[in-house]
């Protein structure tokens, strides 16, 4: 497998993996970043190409990226190189390859992210688990609620500045 | 002719055939279900956010409460992104043992599964049969860790302690009574008209839909799709034993139902494989920065008593990075996407749970049903709510 090319930590592998390849041929412009660590490739993207890239790598008959398989978002503001704040994930897999990749796209508070439910319906309740604990908009969305806090909930609790043990303030208390 | 009008059917959270707190939006037409709106949440309990506040270590038994019913599984996934950030591979003996104790996890999980599901369709004598032989598996939970079902047996590095004496004997026990178990349940449903009334033909999906829908584990396989992650990316030695990928064709309840029963027979060869492939031997890493020292050296070793006391005071630390770890629990893919800072605990620790990214399939399956057969279909599907809402 071309994945297992990349070595050790930090490092660029000499040979970029197939994934990597193809979409820097189709996407040239689009590309921001591209990691190996652990033998897993990581790839960064501009959010306008995001579904476009998708779908591109799911329909390319050599690569086959068939199975979405996560969503989710890390909110990077305590790491070290932390503009845009928000990152949103995706774990994609090919059933027929056995190849998995990561995407990434990087935005700040308040942009949104195209949807990708257009493309995998699977993408529908993860990406409103991510606006739903980060707070990120997905544009183009069927049903952009949220879904695991209930629907009055302020903020959003993944967030880095959101207390861990925290008692939501309901009412408050008269003076004596 | 009178007019029927439609009517909103709210089902759950605390009705006893949604297997937890599962609320469902039903719209009907008479008995037809027109619309289905799956609203989860009601167990959500901040377990991704917990663990970022936790040292690597002390996360472990907060996975437990995931999905209540395979805790091992829980365990193990975490505990291999840990490692492979790390880059350390465990020992020989901690993998067969992690290997044997998550196919015993799998029986567990389908045996519940089986007894409820059967139960919620009126089949009353099966649930009590599959308890018998789950306080079987509890029992060897029990064993080696103490817990019956919060067990955290699996750690960074290894395993909390060897099997105790006896331990071989209690499985070598289970493993001989535990087929003709599996042919009384199947002589009590697989043929049984009643049984196949209520599941052959409902709920069914075809393979491409499900696979846009990330459904995974014996739901997928159902749908005649072989993607079981054991075999396509074999973690803890999988690719060294024999056992077959069981599949379905039409991807209905019923399919489903023989697929894990099939399952059931499979994880008993692998279970057996372990045992006779169990050689003494080291259970962890041979680093004093992730495991500690026996016990008996810290009276007389400075260095040992150190390393006991950066690791219960400190943890270790990870290098800073980001991994994806997927296994294959009783519900399908269970992946942990684990982003490390160089500290000494996790930054983001995500849980890719296969119930959550099932249980989507759900409105697909029922939608344009009778309301009975959202029953079968729940249950068809094998869902932990613990995992689902984290």
């Amino acid at each position: 497998m071309s994945e297992r090319e990349g070595q050790e930590a930090g490092q660029e592998s000499p040979v970029e993996s197939l994934t990597t390849q193809h979409l820097r041929k189709q996407f040239p412009e689009d590309i921001l970043d591209v990691k190996h660590w652990r033998n897993e490739t990581t790839i960064v993207l501009r959010p306008a190409a995001l579904v476009a890239a998708c779908r591109f790598l799911r329909d390319d008959p050599e690569l086959q990226f068939d199975f979405l398989s996560s969503v989710t978002g890390v909110d990077r503001m305590q790491l070290p190189d932390c503009s845009p704040r928000f990152e949103v994930v995706y774990h994609l897999y090919s059933l027929h390859t056995k190849r998995r990749v990561r995407l990434k796209v990087r935005v700040d508070e308040g942009e949104a992210v195209p949807s990708l439910t257009e493309v995998w319906p699977a993408a529908n309740w993860h990406e409103r688990e991510v606006f739903d604990l980060f707070g990120v908009p997905f544009t183009g969305h069927p049903d952009l609620r949220r879904i695991l806090m209930p629907e009055d909930w302020e903020g959003h609790p993944l967030r880095k500045d959101y207390p861990v043990q925290a008692t939501p303030k309901w009412w408050e208390e008269e003076p004596a | 002719m009178t007019e029927t009008k439609g009517m909103t059917l709210n089902m759950g959270p605390q009705h006893p055939s949604t297997h937890g707190v599962l609320r469902l939006l039903l719209e009907l037409d008479g008995e037809v279900v027109l619309r289905c709106t799956p609203h989860i949440g009601y167990l959500h309990t901040g377990i991704e956010k917990g663990l970022e506040s936790k040292r690597f270590q002390q996360g472990i038994p907060l996975t437990d409460r995931l999905d209540y019913l395979a805790p091992l599984s829980n365990n193990l996934v975490l505990v291999l992104a840990i490692e492979k950030a790390l880059g350390i591979t465990v020992p020989e003996r901690a993998q067969t043992i992690r290997v044997l104790l998550t196919e015993l996890t799998r029986i567990n999980s389908h045996l519940v599964w089986l007894g409820t599901h059967a139960l919620d369709l009126g089949a009353m004598s099966v649930f009590l049969y599959c308890f018998r032989e789950r306080e079987q598996i509890l029992d060897m939970y029990e064993a080696v860790s103490g817990q019956r079902m919060m067990s955290s047996y699996f750690r960074v590095g290894g395993l909390l302690a060897d099997l105790p004496p006896g331990f071989e004997q209690q499985v070598e026990e289970f493993l001989a009574t535990f087929p003709s178990r599996v042919a009384e349940y199947e002589a009590l449903l697989t043929t049984n008209p009643l049984w196949r009334q209520r599941t052959v033909g409902i709920g069914a999906i075809k393979a491409a839909d499900a696979i846009a829908l990330g459904l995974s584990g014996p739901s997928l396989r159902a749908c005649g799709v072989a993607y079981d992650v054991r075999k396509a990316q074999p973690y803890c030695g999988y690719e060294r034993y024999e056992f077959d990928v069981p599949q379905g064709r039409v991807g209905d309840v019923y399919d489903r139902y023989t697929v894990r029963m099939e399952e059931l027979k499979q994880s008993h060869r692998i279970v057996t494989q372990a045992l006779h492939r169990l050689q003494p031997g080291p259970i962890n890493v041979a680093d004093p920065k992730l495991v500690p020292p026996p016990r008996r050296l810290l009276k007389t070793s400075m260095e040992a008593l150190i390393h006991h006391f950066k690791l219960y005071s400190e943890g270790f630390q990870v290098p800073a990075g980001e991994v994806y770890q997927p296994i294959e629990s009783p519900k399908g893919e269970l992946g942990v996407y684990l982003v490390t800072d160089g500290s000494n605990r996790p930054y983001r620790v995500h849980y890719r749970a296969p119930s959550f990214v099932n249980l989507q399939a759900l409105p697909r399956m029922v939608e344009g049903r009778l309301v009975a057969d959202v029953v079968a279909v729940i249950g068809s599907l094998d869902i932990v709510l613990g995992e689902i809402d984290r």
